[in-house]
């Protein structure tokens, strides 16, 4: 069963500059060179995506290769130039003022990577504001937000303010104000970028723990690629405003569309993104108790390294599919090239 | 070392020194050629203006309406929406609640206590900051309790605590009006530039014409002058609101108006407070030139004891009037901080979150029950009053006699060394010259536009029969100016390059900001009497802030790749300081004596009362006839006179940048 979409966009254009829309009407799909000498900017460029339900998307990139206006277009914080934004199948491009009010009131919610808490309110009237600017019944409201609060791991630090909160704390406060309606879809916008690494780690965790809770559809923005691959289901690697590639991580790692990406992708530890199954040898016979298709190859490698045989493989059924052996596991641990 | 001229510098040099020649003979000359009307402007030409705008005036006073609406119709009902607020603050501060007029008069409530008011402002410090502050502003209004300066000082706070919201509260919708709707910017944002350039009691006389000699006056002059900060600032505090937070409120699916009201300004409040602040200070500024149009309290005192040259009293309403400025600056500071770091509250009950409303009130309640029986708890005793009226005139008198000698030499050095020769040239330079130079100016500063504003309006000044007044206040403004920036300027690097001098230099520029301009005048006059150089040291010490601080800031921010360039290559200090730092800081340094050539005009209608015989002794004659056309006509040509040397300095700094390539 395929899981149905839930936000996909078509074609989408953001160009900055004065006649941006004139350089479109010209030319439905100019190239780099025509945007450039027509004087205009182009943040995103003919992006198509299609986002599954429940799925973490990941869009990463580097600096300035459009991943904010992307996401700003998706959620229409910022009118794409061109195209269509199709969310549970209606263009919301085509809603009116009221209608995108109570979208955003009601299946949306955003968290920014400078947390953007509104500095004159306390935690919980961050958390509880969303719901207050709905006139929703205050103690309803209330016990909506206290809850947030206690599942983010902020309990007790409901009256405190945004500038005595450190940074994770800060961004915990911005997470809990973006769940606090209850959207279906939840746009993350370099969430923990401005947080140090060891911190930045602990709310991966975080956030991976709130999502098999919750099950939102997200879209996730990054420029670090290890935090991608940590998070993702799918990762969407842009580049000068153009989609380059669209894959799940270990799809990256094996066939990168392009040079760049495989550029991206060099420093990655391998180990840690290719799966047992991506790796194993189909078919072949191994022994021992069988290892999961799913696992990570740098969970199981010590395992297999000690191994004299090879080890079997299976799948999610139980059924062997196939096995891996030593030399699989040191070409994905200290090998460059392609695995074997 | 030689070097040579360039033929465009020999030529600037030669005009230059034509046009001072031509100045200090000019009146020689023109007899001999018995052509008087070179340095008089003659009279036949003068072009009617005074009786063509009070003739508009009277138009607009009499018959302007639109459909049913009359003019006087809409001024009738400012007027009401202002004196309403006005009139009850009156009565609570300073005349009581009162039914009935003239001798039937009833008192039905008196104003509130002076001990209720003083803890009221007591319990305001501590709110706002500590005990510290606390004590401040109560020993500031205990001050004015003592010194017999209460009664006057609540007529000046009670116009001040309504011109203040009027003028923030209008400031800020402006500007969110503005921050909206970018047209409405477009149209607010060269008003204001030119709002900063005219000197306020341009437009006192056409205020004074309008809404009639009285407190509403006074206060829609103050609104008006205070308010145009405060729109900048809201536009700026708003626009700098984190554009992620801009973001966050609309992905909350707030509607236009909680977007604004509950997200953006909340967020920017700390600047807006800032703008608040500058409210305040303006309004305070205004207390004198508002009492020229009818506000009473302590302006009015130190207006009429300056008319009657009274020292003693007008120093003591002078001070009188600093100490409530000192007051309540400190307290809208602290204020100001408050809100930017809002305090948890334990959740507690009404009362105990309100202790000090709740004392306060039950204060003046208290006092107001028990003053039937004892007058004392009202007002304070007039036995008990000291007065320093006496010590200051004394004190003067003393100064006087004794050293009498030193003053007047002091002040004949100066008229005959450096004022009376500015006056003699600037007089004496033939007008139709003066806009031909003042023409070229323009076009070599800032190309053709410039040029035909220079003309225009100078020649405007002169056909409206004003020229020989106009130079007496470029003189005026002028040697001020000069003086004030020989000061400052040299101030200024000495508070950038030595730390401890600046501390020093800090401190003394920020006690003469917060005094109110005219304050000034009083200690000058004492010494001096009235006079040119009277109002001379007035305006430098007024004007003289601005001329230190960019002075400054402009040396501190010189780069410091190019000092350690500068050090690398053997410069010494001096070195430094002249050939790298000052050439830098020239930018910054012109737009400071921009800043301190506004302050001086705006200066100008105070100094009238010292005798002086200029564009602003004409507004201030004006004013006390109620003369439109002559106020306006006046107030008009100090604004060109203000505007041709804002653009011309402005035109001067933004070469500079452009030569050391700062801007392109
Ligand atoms: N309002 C704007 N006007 C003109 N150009 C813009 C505007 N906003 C963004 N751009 C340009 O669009 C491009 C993409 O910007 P965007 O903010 O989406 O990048 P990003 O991938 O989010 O980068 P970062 O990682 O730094 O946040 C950049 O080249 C930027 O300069
Ligand atoms: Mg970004």
């Amino acid at each position: 069963m395929k899981p149905k979409t839930k936000l996909s966009c078509r074609n989408v254009w953001k160009l900055y500059g004065a006649n941006a829309a004139a350089v479109l009407q010209k030319d439905p799909n100019p190239s780099g060179a025509d945007i450039r000498s027509a004087g205009v900017i182009g943040a995103v460029r003919n992006a198509n995506i299609d986002i599954a339900e429940g799925e973490i998307f990941i869009i990463m990139g580097l600096s300035g290769s459009g991943k904010s206006t992307l996401v700003r277009c998706l959620s229409r914080l910022i009118e794409p130039t061109a195209g269509e934004i199709l969310f549970d199948g209606a263009d919301l491009l085509r809603a009116s003022e009221s209608e995108l009010i109570e979208i955003r009131r009601h299946k949306m919610g955003m968290v920014f990577q400078h947390f953007a808490l509104l500095p004159h309110l306390t935690v919980l009237q961050n958390v509880m504001f969303p719901l207050t600017i709905q006139a929703a019944p205050k103690a309803a409201a209330e016990a909506k937000a206290r809850d947030v609060v206690e599942l983010v791991g902020l309990k007790g630090r409901e009256d405190y303010y945004p500038r005595e909160l450190s940074g994770g704390q800060q961004q915990r406060v911005g997470i809990a104000r973006s769940l606090v309606t209850e959207p279906d879809l939840w746009f993350l916008d370099e969430p923990f970028s401005a947080l140090d690494p060891l911190i930045r780690r602990e709310m991966q965790d975080e956030f991976l723990r709130l999502q098999a809770r919750l099950h939102k559809t997200i879209v996730f923005i990054t420029h670090d690629f290890e935090e991608a691959v940590r998070l993702a289901d799918r990762i969407a690697i842009m580049k000068d405003g153009e989609v380059i590639q669209v894959a799940t991580p270990e799809e990256l790692l094996m066939n990168p569309a392009t040079d760049y990406v495989a550029e991206f992708t060099r420093h990655i530890p391998r180990s840690k993104v290719l799966t047992v199954g991506g790796v194993m040898t189909a078919g072949a016979a191994g022994e021992g108790e069988p290892i999961l298709q799913s696992m990570r190859v740098s969970e199981v490698a010590e395992r297999i390294i000690s191994a004299e045989a090879p080890l079997a493989v299976a799948n999610d059924a139980g059924d062997i599919i196939g096995a891996i052996d030593r030399k699989a596991v040191a070409h994905v641990l200290f090998g460059g090239g392609e695995p074997a | 070392m030689t070097r040579s001229l360039s033929s465009r510098q020999l030529t600037v040099l030669a005009l230059v020194l034509l046009t001072i020649a031509l100045g200090y003979f000019g009146r020689d000359l023109a007899k001999a050629m018995d052509a008087r009307w070179l340095v008089k402007f003659p009279s036949a030409w003068v072009i009617p203006f005074k009786t063509w705008i009070s003739a508009a005036m009277g138009w607009l006073i009499e018959d302007a309406a639109i459909g049913a609406v009359s003019f006087t119709g809409v001024t009738r009902a400012v007027a009401w929406l202002i004196e309403q607020p006005y009139d009850l603050m009156l009565a609570l501060l300073a005349t009581g609640f009162v039914s009935g007029q003239g001798s039937a008069a009833q008192v039905l409530l008196p104003a509130a206590s002076w001990i209720a008011v003083t803890a009221a402002v007591i319990a305001l410090g501590h709110y706002c900051r500590d005990w510290g502050l606390a004590a401040l502003v109560g020993a500031c209004f205990a001050y004015l309790a003592v010194f017999g300066q209460w009664d006057s000082a609540m007529v000046t706070l009670a116009s001040v605590l309504i011109a203040v919201p009027i003028g923030a509260g209008g400031g800020l919708l402006l500007g969110v009006l503005a921050y909206r709707h970018p047209l409405f910017e477009r149209l607010v944002s060269p008003i204001l530039d030119l709002m900063q350039t005219i000197p306020i009691f341009a437009y006192l006389v056409p205020i004074l014409f309008m809404f009639g000699f009285g407190p509403v006056s006074a206060l829609v002059a103050t609104i008006i002058y205070a308010t145009p900060p405060m729109v900048r600032i809201t536009i700026m505090a708003l626009k700098a609101v984190d554009p992620e937070i801009l973001d966050f409120g609309r992905m909350a699916g707030t509607t236009r108006r909680q977007l604004m009201w509950r997200v953006l300004v909340p967020s920017a409040s700390h600047s807006l407070m800032v703008g608040v602040n500058q409210v305040i200070m303006l309004t305070l500024n205004m207390v004198i030139i508002a009492s020229m149009i009818g506000a009473g309290g302590l302006g009015f005192d130190v207006l009429a004891a300056l008319r009657r040259l009274d020292i003693g009293a007008g120093f003591e309403a002078g001070i009188a009037i600093v100490v409530l400025a000192i007051a309540v600056d400190r307290l809208s500071q602290a204020f100001a901080e408050r809100m930017g770091q809002v305090r948890r509250q334990a959740p507690r009950s009404w009362a105990a979150r309100h202790k000090r409303t709740v004392l306060i009130a039950a204060l003046l309640a208290v006092t107001w029950l028990l003053g039937r029986f004892s007058p004392l708890l009202l007002d304070y005793p007039e036995s008990q009053t000291i007065t320093t009226g006496a010590f200051w005139s004394d004190t003067v008198q003393y100064l006087n006699v004794n050293y009498f000698d030193y003053f007047e030499a002091v002040k004949v050095f100066f008229l005959s060394w450096f004022m009376l020769p500015i006056k003699k040239v600037l007089l004496g330079i033939p007008w139709p010259w003066a806009i031909a130079m003042l023409t070229l100016l323009g076009w070599h500063a800032g190309g053709w536009r410039l040029a035909l504003l220079c003309g225009v309006m100078s020649a405007l000044i002169a056909v409206s029969g004003l020229w020989a007044k106009a130079m007496v206040t470029v003189y005026l403004c002028g040697a001020s100016v000069i003086l004030a920036t020989l000061i400052g300027v040299p101030l200024g690097v000495l508070a950038a390059l030595n730390s401890r001098a600046g501390a020093a230099i800090n401190l003394l520029i920020d006690t003469l900001q917060t005094l109110p301009s005219f304050v000034y005048l009083i200690p000058v006059v004492m010494l001096f009497r009235v006079g040119d150089f009277t109002a001379l040291i007035a305006i430098v010490l007024y004007a003289l802030a601005p001329a230190v601080r960019y002075a400054a800031h402009g040396v501190r921010s010189v780069s410091n790749e190019l000092i350690e360039a500068g050090l690398v290559s053997g410069c010494t200090r001096t070195q430094l300081l002249r050939h790298i730092r000052l050439p830098m800081a020239l930018p910054e340094i012109l737009l400071g004596i921009n800043q301190t050539i506004m302050l001086a005009l705006s200066m100008l209608v105070i100094t009238a009362l010292v005798g002086t015989r200029d564009l602003g002794q004409e507004v201030y004659i004006a004013l006390t006839k109620a003369d439109t056309g002559r106020g306006l006509a006046a107030g008009l040509a100090i604004a060109f006179i203000a505007i041709i040397a804002d653009r011309l300095v402005n035109a001067g700094a933004r070469g500079a940048r452009a030569r050391f390539g700062l801007e392109s």
